[in-house]
């Protein structure tokens, strides 16, 4: 075990480490305050804290209804959290798949393969969408949270396929032999062995595709044409105008869009850190 | 678990259509939305026609509407103001209408109007108004003169006499009006536009009436706290405001006697074309229009209606009427958008004291010969489309060529199965990121201009690469931009990996209190989305009000006065804050994983031996922990290099477009200028071929293959 610094030093790391730490959340605290403060100005100057704090922006986006009396919010809320799940789901059947064939067997073309993935990070997204919508019109998927999801699930697929790969290298081969000289096929073995050994990993990644497909709006006011099927960064558009910003809702609304992220983060935190490049460094 | 597929697919699939509805999009909130909603329902229940206003985003709904309506996706009617009309003319997105101008305002008729048609509904119209604070202001000023002294009389402390935001171009033509412009003069640097541009200056800056760099969030905040007595803004101002406000027309400017004259915007109801319901959309629309329509508009949206017809007592109608006499008609040319962005360059200069006023013009002057000239000749396609498909039998060949090795067949005949597991993810990319992009980089290959497409084959890339619109050493140039957003990816991930790094090495050490909660707390700022934290930043870097000038004026105990905005330097630096701060949680956590993998021995061992924590760091765990990185740095470094929602929102590339990156131009160049998305392709592929080289290089600095 390695000894702790002399007292100096640590408590010199440890201040250094909270004024980062104050520093670094002073703009989350402004979008708190400016989500508390029942004004839609945008605050300023001096430090972050509400001015007659109520919790009336949030009451005045979440109870928001339509001309039918459907309960937008929620179904909305809905809406993000299907499309969100889905896009991990359908994000991870496709990488895992395809990450552990690269990991485990010599395909000629495999370098080939893993460099065409991450080229496909480099399009710009200024001239897909145009392209999207009218390929996801010709399939009869335009306008449907399906479509969105296979878009979404595609777009991060690379940095799956990357991320899973380099964890399966880790793993070592010795268990999949096991299982083979046990009558399991391919499938079984990815299935029922490196697939339960891999859950750091797929937790990364599925979280990774969750939060995109969460914060995404440009496309998703694009593919859907309808305030029922609209996804919630959609929805907190309705706060941004050429006329103006309502601060005080447009905050309120990226707090409730951050709570469910934050509270994924903080549940798989310690996979989180494990996950990520466990596997690149012996890889 | 079936059952719960079969809702999730339920959900997932379009909700069956009714039969006779009839949808309607608008970009509506508040008050207003709450009145189209009633009428919707009042005509319905008249008409036995269901109808369904649609919200669609204020940001999406130009490019929704000029997508879905030529597919036949779009709605039956669309609510919109009249600007784009000759856009969408063009574009054949509006059904030619009867209405009777006689029951409209006049400029209300004449904003629907073109070729002796009409193309629209008229509603309901908007302009900018001189809004005041009862409380200090006796009498609304008639002249500029009496303004500006009420307003110097009212100035003082931390209050204002006069607040709006003059670098808007919308808020600025009112005086180019009165001086005798307009944004579409032929040539925008004559004498009138000097002149105007000079009294901006002076209203803005040289009479020290307003504060510094006003914007619509600010203005509002400072009349609400009453910090400004007089604000030029328009109707939406007024709903929700808890001060005493009343409205006045825009004043006489004295030095012409030409009263200030705003633009005026018509909302209409359009018929789309392809609508499903066409008789029952003109129906719908044309009584929307109508006394009724415009009735509960009036009544519930607050609306200034173009409905002769009704009249209503409410002296802010009365105010905006008076001021719809003494207007301009928003123009209708598809030219207005790049002419407007030379002029909003020339004025923020002017206000900025980084040009002199006929400096400024003259400077407009030039950009918007190069915006505005003509699409290049078409060509033919045919020696473009025979080189394609050389390009494409060689490129096949240079594949196909290995496998006249006998032992390669083989070993892919033995794999054959395993290619299956990968063929999905392929495939999924294939259609829905490479098909899109090689469609959209095709389109680099044409011109786009006032409706028409034309084959220009490869005209875009040589006037982009050979700079021969703007000089290389202008923000303008291509260069200059790819300059930009070379030091823009390097100081990014520099200060990610370096600040990433530093935190994961402090927070690994098991002397470390709380490290889950630090962990936690770090990562928030990646769980915000980020294009709301980078309009946060925005605010935060504030020349007068910013808290980052606050904090620092709190540091050296005084007033701090940054322009951040104002120069290349600072405006790249509050770009880079935003995206650093964005960024590094992502290279904490990487790093964070990669040190747990690295045996903690060796160190001991160096430790043992006397080493100090640099040499430690240096020699024994950078090493190892370099590899683990490089990965998530050549990603880092491409998501970094196509980041256009950091600089678009906070810095807009100012000052003068030099902190632009490359996305960001293309963007402009695609929605902001005339919709020249050709050109916006071109920069496009360009940016590809960029990344493409540096992947590349990348591989050849690593030593081995990583990307």
């Amino acid at each position: 075990m390695k000894r702790a610094p002399s007292t100096p030093i640590v408590v010199l790391v440890h201040v250094g480490l909270v004024v980062f730490t104050v520093v670094a959340l002073l703009p989350v605290m402004w979008v708190l305050s400016m989500a508390l403060t029942p004004s839609q100005a945008f605050a300023s100057g001096g430090l972050p804290i509400p001015t007659n704090p109520s919790l009336a922006n949030f009451t005045d986006v979440v109870t928001t209804v339509d001309e039918d009396g459907t309960w937008l919010f929620v179904r909305q809320l809905f809406n993000s959290l299907i499309v969100s799940a889905s896009t991990s789901l359908v994000g991870l059947a496709l990488a895992t798949t395809a990450a552990y064939a690269l990991s485990r067997w010599e395909m000629p073309g495999k370098d080939r393969a893993m460099s065409a993935f991450l080229i496909t990070q480099m399009f710009p997204g200024v001239v897909m969408a145009v392209p999207l919508y009218l390929l996801l019109d010709e399939v009869g998927l335009l306008d449907t949270l399906t479509g969105l999801v296979l878009v979404y699930a595609t777009t991060t697929v690379p940095f799956s396929v990357w991320t899973l790969k380099g964890y399966f290298d880790t793993v070592p081969r010795d268990l999949e032999e096991a299982a083979m000289l046990d009558g399991a096929n391919r499938w079984q073995t990815f299935a029922w062995v490196i697939l339960p050994l891999a859950r750091p990993a797929l937790a990364v990644t599925g979280l990774f595709s969750f939060m995109s497909a969460w914060n995404e709006f440009i496309l998703a006011a694009t593919l859907l044409g309808d305030s029922r099927s609209y996804t919630l960064p959609v929805v907190l558009q309705r706060y941004v105008s050429d006329q103006g910003t309502e601060w005080g809702h447009f905050a309120a609304g990226a707090v409730i869009v951050s709570i469910p992220v934050v509270l994924l983060f903080f549940a798989l935190q310690r996979h989180f850190v494990e996950g990520l490049t466990a596997g690149a460094v012996k890889g | 678990m079936r059952g719960v597929g079969a809702l999730l697919f339920a959900w997932l699939l379009p909700a069956a259509a009714q039969a006779e509805e009839l949808t309607v999009w608008h970009a509506y909130s508040g008050a207003e939305e709450d009145a189209l909603q009633e009428a919707a329902r009042t005509w319905s229940e008249a008409n036995g026609v269901t109808v369904r206003p649609v919200f669609t985003p204020f940001g999406a709904f130009d490019s929704k509407i000029e997508t879905a309506v030529p597919r036949g996706n779009g709605p039956d009617v669309f609510i919109a103001a009249h600007g784009n009309l000759g856009n969408w003319r063009q574009m054949g997105i509006v059904e030619e209408v009867e209405v009777d101008l006689a029951a409209h305002c006049e400029v209300c008729g004449e904003a629907v109007s073109a070729d002796g048609k009409s193309w629209g509904y008229p509603l309901a119209y908007k302009s900018l108004l001189l809004l005041y604070d009862p409380g200090v202001v006796d009498r609304p000023p008639e002249t500029t003169d009496e303004l500006i002294a009420q307003a110097h009389a009212l100035t003082g402390g931390d209050r204002y006499g006069l607040a709006f935001q003059i670098a808007e171009p919308y808020y600025y033509v009112p005086w180019l009006h009165a001086f005798g412009g307009s944004i579409l003069d032929d040539d925008v640097s004559s004498p009138a536009h000097a002149q105007a541009l000079a009294f901006a200056y002076r209203l803005g800056v040289g009479e020290g009436i307003m504060p510094a760099q006003p914007t619509g969030e600010l203005v509002g905040q400072l009349y609400e706290d009453g910090n400004a007595a007089f604000v030029i803004s328009g109707p939406w101002f007024i709903p929700d405001r808890k001060r005493a406000i009343a409205a006045a027309p825009l004043p006489v400017v004295s030095e012409t006697g030409q009263p200030a004259k705003p633009y005026l915007t018509v909302e209409a109801a359009f018929v789309a074309d392809q609508a499903k319901e066409p008789e029952h959309a003109r129906a719908f629309a044309a009584w929307l229009a109508g006394p009724e329509g415009a009735e509960i508009r009036q009544r519930v949206g607050k609306q200034a209606v173009s409905a002769v017809e009704v009249t209503s007592d409410d002296p802010l109608l009365a105010v905006m009427r008076e001021q719809a006499e003494r207007s301009v008609l928003y123009p209708t040319d598809p030219a207005a958008g790049s002419a407007t962005e030379a002029q909003a360059r020339a004025l923020r200069r002017v206000l900025r004291g980084a040009a002199t006023p006929e400096g400024a013009a003259a400077e407009a002057q030039a950009y918007r010969e190069v915006f505005q000239r003509p699409p290049p000749p078409s060509v033919s396609p045919t020696p473009y489309l025979a080189t394609m498909v050389l390009v494409l039998l060689g490129g096949l060949a240079w594949a196909v060529a290995p496998l006249r090795e006998e032992a390669l067949r083989k070993q892919i005949w033995e794999e054959r199965f395993s290619y299956l597991w990968v063929a999905p993810a392929a495939v999924a990319l294939l259609a829905v990121v490479v098909a899109p992009f090689v469609t959209g980089a095709a389109v680099s290959l044409f011109a786009h201009q006032g409706g028409e497409w034309s084959f220009v084959g490869m005209r875009h890339f040589l006037d982009i690469l050979l700079a021969r619109d703007w000089p290389v050493s202008s923000p303008m140039s291509f260069f200059y931009t790819l300059a930009v957003t070379v030091l823009w990816t390097v100081t990014n991930v520099l200060a990610h990996v370096g600040l990433g790094v530093a935190l994961a090495l402090v927070l690994r050490e098991p002397w470390i209190r709380m490290r889950p909660l630090f962990r936690a707390a770090l990562i928030l700022p990646w769980a915000i989305p980020n294009y709301i934290t980078a309009l946060i930043f925005k605010g935060l870097f504030h020349v007068q009000y910013g808290a980052v000038n606050a904090l620092l004026g709190a540091l050296v105990g005084g007033t701090v006065h940054i322009d951040w905005f104002g120069s290349f330097a600072l405006a790249f630096c509050a770009n880079l804050t935003t995206n650093t701060w964005l960024g590094f949680p992502f290279m904490m956590v990487v790093a964070l994983g990669a040190l747990q993998s690295i045996p903690r021995d060796l160190e001991e061992a160096a430790m043992v031996d006397g080493a100090g924590w640099w040499f430690r760091f240096r020699h024994v765990v950078w090493p190892l922990l370099a590899p683990a990185l490089l990965p998530a740095v050549l990603l880092g470094s491409v998501w970094t290099f196509n980041m256009f929602n950091v600089v678009y929102l906070v810095s807009g590339g100012e000052p003068d477009g030099s902190t632009e990156i490359l996305i960001s131009e293309a963007y402009r160049w695609a929605f902001d200028r005339e919709n020249r998305y050709g050109y916006a392709a071109a920069y496009a592929v360009l940016i590809f071929g960029v990344l493409l080289i540096w992947s590349r290089s990348a591989n050849r600095l690593a030593g081995k293959r990583v990307l």
